[in-house]
């Protein structure tokens, strides 16, 4: 077991992992944050994205000890106060989600795609999603949330 | 809620945003394998890597001393207790189908199949002792050739007499719904035209994105199952069918569930394990699987072989449909697996006017995983042969596709039309779907580019496909599915409970799994009852609430499963009616019903259901002998299904020289009757659209020579991402249904029948002036420029114009890099 310092959503923990602990699991069954989901086990399909220091990183391929020291946020840490995150509520005004499996990544990589590019075209917005994988919403609607994100989110 | 005057706008048409959003969006969702329960254990799976093997040892000693290990399970230790999986439907009643374990026992029949199950204290050392279990197997031929298969030769099951499970014939000269196809065929050899084409529809996998997860705990009274699953119901029922459990003891809750397309309408082998092991254990436990098991062990989809021979007369007239199929079961029959083709039997004749037609399909085994339910399920590939046929028809008589097609479709004046499979369309508008899909699509300038195109021997050319395709959606009718062999019914269940505070709780039969049930019955209910869409709340998915349902598949939901709804909210109004009149002291026959209330007719008294609903809770002051109670349930069964339509045109730009193909325009007018939410009817054609894509574009499960599936990975098996696709154009024409009181119909599956076949047609008609008439799907770079190449170099010149610039090496070309050299300016 190793000892790891982490912020999870604001919150910090101290707690003992397995060193071949993903950051996944270590979010799911040590932290409880289910929101954070798993979708395949090589990494294509973006579904475990969460921010590792404000960038989107898939959290299958990152070991809870190089979380280590760093502040992660997950779609559980993005409302506050009970308001929507403006890309929630870009994805719910714009029906850019279904079945909502893959929602909680596409929207990490969504914010970390326009925090990187604040005024993306809708080509750029389709490349920026390429790692994020949807099987329900032929991602019209996706791209369409994420391009009317563009003013609230920017900074 | 009082009585006022002042209601909202109707809520069925729409767009309400979807209540199921605030859940999904911030993490609050409860998916199975988010579910963690005291004591639990969790289990994994030891798979076969042999295609088709007998297991003549397992040693199980070094897992079972494994840390964290409490049991392990071999074929051998629950082949007693496991039963046999179901298959629910015999096609004909001579299907021949071998028993279908959920662990092997001693033979495997095809690489994934579980031969062990390991139960640990955490999901980690279950899968560290996986690694621990040595299985020894002596191979058997395997048999992975469905053509080759259908004839003979070696066995996928030892034990069957041959590997085909059932023959089905539809013909519509016996059924005496249309004439004897040979006949045509005889006709149209003098001087007609007779085309003959076989077309492979590739397997697919459904790859829903929440891997399948059980959770099982048996320390209560009823055995509680948690999965990821489209037919909670079935699995109660099949649970106590295969294991002989009480069905009453049994409660299955499928929470959560991160969609199914399909894939997950089944009773698994992983169900029944966990179940098994948690009995054992006496302790809940957990099973969920990696994206690698998923894709190996769950079922596939599609998988035939299509012979199609039209006949026509010279003027285009099609005369005769025939259709020869072999049907690839995989290994076994799951719970559908046997029907799929068959769903697709009547549908062959799609939207047109053939008089003669005749269906047979051949159902073969083979060392492969089992298929079954995918997205539209037999009709998908239907569609893809007719349409691909109208086209062949239309390049040889030499017009428009869209020119054909309209020389033979069904007429808008014409329905109610009985076809020539014996179905009845109630209603339909081809043309006008059609005319505006040109419209909004720029068909005539896309054509006037093509041509250019073609004049100036561009390297990039444009491809125009068209699918007009129809379904039968909405399974029900119950009738029909028993006269088809089906052992279950087709109806749906819905119940209302009318709660003290003025609140509605909708139970539905029908389980959704994305399609956003939660808003659109809220909305249908909203209208109906004369509530406000916040104050309906729709239960689902768990058989202890929703004690009645046949669940979520088949583009059933709406189309049954909201009419269960819609006759239980009458229901309530009809219970109510008597006690507003008492209450009201009036006449109940000069009480009218609207907006949410009760008013005596010619006056300004009134009743608001809340206000009913609360004096039916206290109960105080009841009519004689009436129930203190207006909650009501009904059960829907429809007479005939739902068949929405539509007109797909794709626009694809084909690079003659790499093979690759570009979606440039896809525009849909889909016909679906009313429109309840028309936000989440957009919602459910873009999904299914890119799925129907991919079928034409990307995937294919591929097995090697040895069985073993090769595209076991998200790396391998390429489901499509927002760069791979386009956005739409989407339209609507709306021809109501006649068979439901809302007028509505199934959408659920209707991109995804439509869009292949456009795709495909789009590709052979970008290249098609190089004599090529056909690439098979997934119409991969390499395919199109290997049939570029190879129609180039078998001497079929361009039968165009001015495409010498795009000259071809003179020998035979094989695909290898450098020979796409040209003389290319």
């Amino acid at each position: 077991m190793t000892r790891i310092s982490i912020t999870v959503d604001g919150v910090g923990h101290t707690d003992d992992v397995e060193p071949r602990t993903l950051l996944v699991h270590y979010l799911r069954e040590q932290r409880g944050k289910t929101g954070t989901v798993v979708g395949c086990d090589t990494s294509n399909c973006g579904a475990c994205t969460v921010h590792l220091d404000g960038t989107s990183v898939k959290s299958c391929t990152v070991l809870a000890v190089q979380a280590d020291g760093h502040e992660v946020t997950t779609v559980e840490g993005l409302a506050v106060d009970g308001t929507l995150h403006p890309m929630q509520q870009a994805f719910h005004e714009n029906h850019a989600l279904q079945c909502g499996y893959c929602t909680p990544g596409m929207l990490m990589q969504s914010i970390d795609l326009l925090n990187n590019n604040p005024h993306p075209t809708e080509q750029e917005v389709r490349e920026g999603l390429e790692g994020n994988l949807c099987r329900c919403t032929g991602y019209q609607n996706i791209v369409k949330a994420v391009l009317s994100a563009v003013e609230g989110v920017a900074s | 809620m009082t009585a006022t005057d002042e209601r909202p706008a109707l809520e069925v048409g729409a767009p309400r945003r979807r209540k199921e959003d605030q859940r999904l969006l911030t993490g609050r969702t409860r998916w199975t394998d988010n579910i963690t329960l005291p004591g639990m254990l969790h289990l994994a799976m030891v798979r076969s890597p042999m295609a088709h093997a007998r297991i003549t040892a397992i040693n199980t000693d070094a897992a079972k001393s494994s840390t964290g290990v409490v049991a392990v399970y071999t074929g051998a230790d629950l082949a007693d207790e496991q039963g046999g999986l179901p298959n629910a439907w015999a096609i004909v009643p001579d299907q021949v189908a071998p028993n279908h374990p959920s662990i092997a026992v001693d033979t495997v029949s095809f690489a994934g199949e579980v031969v062990a199950v390991i139960v640990a204290r955490t999901a980690a050392e279950a899968r560290d002792a996986v690694e621990l279990v040595d299985v020894e197997y002596d191979e058997l031929p395997v048999v992975l050739d469905l053509e080759a298969a259908s004839k003979g030769g070696d066995l996928t099951h030892a034990e069957l007499e041959s590997n085909v499970s059932a023959h089905f014939v539809f013909d519509s000269a016996e059924a005496g719904t249309g004439d004897n196809v040979e006949d045509a065929i005889a006709a149209s050899r003098d001087g007609g035209i007779l085309l003959e084409r076989t077309f492979r529809q590739q397997r697919l996998i459904p790859a829903f994105m929440e891997p399948r997860s059980i959770v099982v705990d048996p320390t209560a009274e009823q055995l509680t199952i948690w999965t990821s699953t489209q037919v909670p119901h079935f699995v109660r029922v099949f649970t106590a069918l295969v294991l002989g459990i009480p069905e009453s003891k049994i409660r299955v809750i499928a929470p959560d569930v991160g969609g199914g397309f399909g894939g997950k309408l089944q009773f698994t082998p992983e169900e029944v394990l966990t179940v098994i092991a948690a009995r054992h254990a006496g302790r809940p436990c957990k099973y969920t699987e990696s994206r690698s098991e998923s894709l190996m062990a769950a079922h596939h989809g599609r998988d035939q072989i299509q012979h199609v021979t039209l006949a026509a007369t010279k003027d285009g007239d099609v005369t005769a449909l025939k259709v020869e199929l072999l049907a690839d079961m995989g290994a076994y029959l799951g719970l559908v697996t046997s029907v799929i083709p068959i769903l697709g039997a009547y549908m062959y004749n799609g939207i047109y006017r053939f008089p003669a037609y005749h269906f047979s399909c051949t159902n073969v085994f083979t060392n492969k995983a089992w298929t079954d339910a995918y997205r539209g399920a037999g009709r998908p590939e239907a569609t893809y042969a007719i349409e691909r046929m109208m086209d062949e028809l239309a390049a040889e008589l030499g017009v428009d596709p869209i020119k054909v097609r309209e020389q033979n479709w069904i007429k808008h004046e014409q329905f109610p039309f009985t076809t020539v499979a014996g179905l009845e369309y109630d209603s339909g508008n081809y043309e006008a779907a059609t005319a505006k899909a040109k419209e909004l699509f720029g068909y005539d300038d896309l054509r006037a580019e093509q041509r250019r195109r073609r004049e100036s021997g561009d390297q990039v050319q444009l491809g125009i496909g068209i699918s007009t395709f129809t379904e039968m959606c909405g399974l029900a009718p119950s009738r029909w599915l028993g006269e088809q062999g089906y052992v279950g019914g087709g109806w749906e269940h819905a119940s209302i409970r009318m709660l003290p505070t003025g609140k509605v709780e909708v139970i539905a039969g029908t389980s959704p799994h994305g399609q956003g049930h939660e808003t659109a019955w809220s909305q249908i209910v909203a209208d109906r009852l004369g509530v406000a869409f916040d104050d309906v709340e729709v239960l689902h998915g768990d058989t202890q609430i929703s004690t009645r349902g046949l669940d979520t598949y088949g583009s059933r939901s709406l189309t049954v499963g909201a009419m269960a709804v819609v006759a239980a909210v009458d229901k309530v109004i009809d219970k109510a009616r008597p006690i507003a009149a008492h209450l009201l002291e009036a006449n109940p026959d000069d009480l009218e019903y609207a907006g949410g209330r009760f008013g005596v007719k010619g006056t300004d008294k009134g009743l608001g259901m809340a206000e009913i609903a609360f004096a039916v809770f206290q109960a105080h002051n009841m009519p004689a002998g009436v129930e203190p109670s207006i909650d009501a349930e009904a059960t829907f069964d429809p007479d005939n299904f739902s068949f929405p339509h539509g007109t797909h045109l794709c626009a694809v730009e084909v690079d003659t020289e790499t093979g690759e193909v570009k979606i440039r325009n896809y525009t849909c007018v889909d016909d679906i009757g009313k429109v309840v939410n028309p936000l989440i009817v957009e919602g459910q054609v873009h999904g299914g659209l890119v799925q129907g894509i991919a079928q034409a574009l990307w995937e294919e499960a591929l097995y090697d020579d040895s069985g073993t599936l090769v595209t076991g990975s998200f790396v391998d098996y390429l489901v499509p991402s927002a760069a791979d696709v386009p956005s739409f154009t989407t339209g609507r024409t709306e021809s109501p249904a006649t068979s439901n009181v809302l007028g509505v119909k199934g959408v659920g599956e209707a991109g995804t029948i439509a869009s292949t076949p456009a795709v495909v047609n789009a590709v052979v008609d970008a290249v098609r002036h190089f004599g090529i008439n056909d690439i098979q799907m997934p119409c991969t770079p390499h395919r199109v420029w290997t049939a570029i190449q190879n129609a180039s170099a078998g001497d079929n010149t361009p039968r165009d114009v001015s495409f010498e610039d795009n000259a071809v090496p003179s020998h035979n070309a094989e695909v290898s890099e450098g020979s796409s050299e040209g003389g290319q300016a």
